[in-house]
């Protein structure tokens, strides 16, 4: 049976009269891969910033396993740490290493003792192949390498479920794949993750779902091989033969 | 010749009170300089709180904001000379006696300085990447954390140079606070003049404290700059070449 870490419930978000998501229901599973697609401004970003509440949602609920996090007994940063983010721009903390970036949050909001942290740390930093830069400062790093040590702080934080919003865009070419290896090895262990990506491949080889999104809904969703082969509606195709 | 006798004259019988003049001014500039600092970050981080979605803490928060606002545009707006004035008498009028000399000069410079502080700060936040936040907010941190842990570290290295400046202007500007009697180095210069009027003796006092201010304001100059630089941090880092044998390190210089 698959347990709903994450569900969106009519969700809505309007910059002022701008409605930018309009009525969006999604429930995530534990375990679950899943894939967000569709072309620029349909509103991807800002329901990945809506989960982890880097913009608050104007109508609708998200309930996190079940409960509404409006509710009382939900703390918001408990839950963003919950609910871990990795960012197209890496936005890793320039004033530390690249191990405290992974530590200090973890010492900061789980409370951790450093010894615990820096081994946690470590682990998931070896995880993502980067054992040999703890030390490095993030502008003595290339982007592929940044968004590594993203992901490791973002594993380091336990979450339960990990939010890409497209990871590997801002990346050049031969630094795209490094990546993508990570968040697929990810995938196979089991990690729960939402992934708005442009990467077509990884869509359709690593997730379990995938979702199309236009205009502020989500206007299909289906296994990859439903969404990639046999998409029922028009506005899908239309946008998966521009982008294959 | 007779110039030259006269400025040892003075410098052999008024050095103390020339170095307690420039004891107090120091130590004015350095605590004002500090505490305007963090008045600088309070406001900051005050101000950078994310918008409440509850409308009493909305509207508390819009207030807050008004008050900065006001202290920066009054304390910036008017002289510190006449803002030590006001602060001194006002509160001799309000409760019939007076503030403590240097207490009150401390006083005047730190909240004077704590509204260009405050501007410094938010220029500073400002240039500060939007994602430094968002990052610090999704790994759970709160407002506070976020600031203490992510954001000022950042931003001090940013500013350190304007808090520089700041502090060698307080140097020099500690001497308005002669007209409350402060015993800074300028009230000095005008006890030690006293009663005489030769202007042998009124210059050369002058010129003495005159080099005393050049002397402080140059040393702290050299002195910030040598920790900016530390501050700016070192652009080498190693790579740990094994784990099992800490020797094995190769050393990388940045913008290889
Ligand atoms: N902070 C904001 N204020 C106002 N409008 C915004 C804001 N953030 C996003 N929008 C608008 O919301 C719409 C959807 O933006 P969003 O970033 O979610 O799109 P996206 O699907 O992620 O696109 P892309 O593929 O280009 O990243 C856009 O029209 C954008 O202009
Ligand atoms: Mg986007």
């Amino acid at each position: 049976m698959s347990e709903a870490v994450i569900t969106l419930d009519h969700l809505e978000k309007s910059f002022g009269t701008n409605a930018v998501l309009k009525d969006i229901n999604l429930t995530v599973n534990r375990g679950e891969v899943i894939s967000v697609i569709g072309s620029s401004g349909s509103g991807k970003s800002t329901m990945l910033r809506c989960i982890n509440l880097l913009e608050s949602p104007t109508g609708g609920d998200i309930l996190y396993e079940g409960v509404s996090i409006r509710d009382k007994s939900v703390k918001l940063t408990e839950y963003r740490s919950k609910v871990a983010m990795v960012f197209q721009q890496f936005n890793l903390f320039n004033n530390m290493t690249a191990l405290d970036n992974c530590v200090k949050p973890q010492m900061i909001v789980l409370k951790r003792t450093k010894e615990e942290a820096t081994r946690i740390a470590l682990e998931y930093i070896e995880k993502v192949g980067m054992s040999a830069y703890v030390n490095a400062r993030p502008s003595q790093l290339s982007g592929g390498q940044k968004q590594r040590i993203a992901i490791a702080r973002a594993l380091s934080m336990n979450p339960d479920v990990i939010l890409f919003d497209e990871p590997t865009s801002a990346l050049d070419p031969e630094m795209v794949g490094e990546v993508l290896d990570v968040m697929q090895s990810l995938a196979k262990s089991g990690y729960t993750m939402i992934v708005v990506t442009h990467e077509m491949g990884f869509a359709r080889e690593v997730s379990d779902r995938v979702i199309f999104m236009d205009g502020g809904y989500i206007v299909e969703e289906g296994t990859p091989e439903e969404i990639f082969k046999n998409a029922t509606q028009e506005r899908t195709r239309k946008f998966l033969s521009k982008v294959l | 010749m007779e110039f030259f006798k006269n400025i040892f004259n003075i410098l052999g019988k008024y050095h103390s009170y020339l170095l307690e003049g420039l004891g107090y001014t120091m130590l004015i500039a350095l605590i004002g300089t500090v505490a305007g600092l963090f008045i600088g970050l309070i406001t900051g981080v005050i101000r950078t709180i994310p918008q409440s979605k509850n409308k009493a803490v909305r509207v508390i928060q819009r207030i807050g904001n008004i008050l900065i606002n006001v202290y920066v545009e009054v304390f910036r707006g008017t002289p510190m000379m006449v803002q030590a004035m006001v602060i001194y008498w006002g509160f001799a009028l309000l409760t019939d006696s007076t503030l403590s000399l240097i207490p009150a000069g401390i006083f005047i410079v730190s909240i004077n300085t704590g509204a260009y502080m405050t501007e410094i700060v938010r220029g500073g936040i400002i240039s500060i990447d939007k994602g430094q936040f968002e990052a610090a907010y999704s790994c759970g941190m709160n407002h506070f954390q976020a600031m203490c842990h992510v954001i000022i570290p950042q931003l001090m290295k940013n500013i350190l140079p304007s808090v520089s400046n700041e502090f060698v202007i307080n140097i020099k500007d500690t001497s308005v606070l002669n007209v409350i009697g402060v015993m800074e180095l300028y009230y000095q210069a005008t006890i030690i003049l006293g009663t005489r009027w030769d202007l042998n003796s009124i210059f050369g006092v002058y010129l003495i404290i005159c080099i005393m201010y050049l002397t402080m304001t140059f040393t702290v100059t050299r002195l910030l700059r040598l920790l900016e630089k530390k501050l700016t941090g070192s652009k080498n880092y190693t790579i740990c070449g094994s784990q099992s044998d800490p020797n094995a390190e190769i050393r990388v210089k940045e913008g290889q």
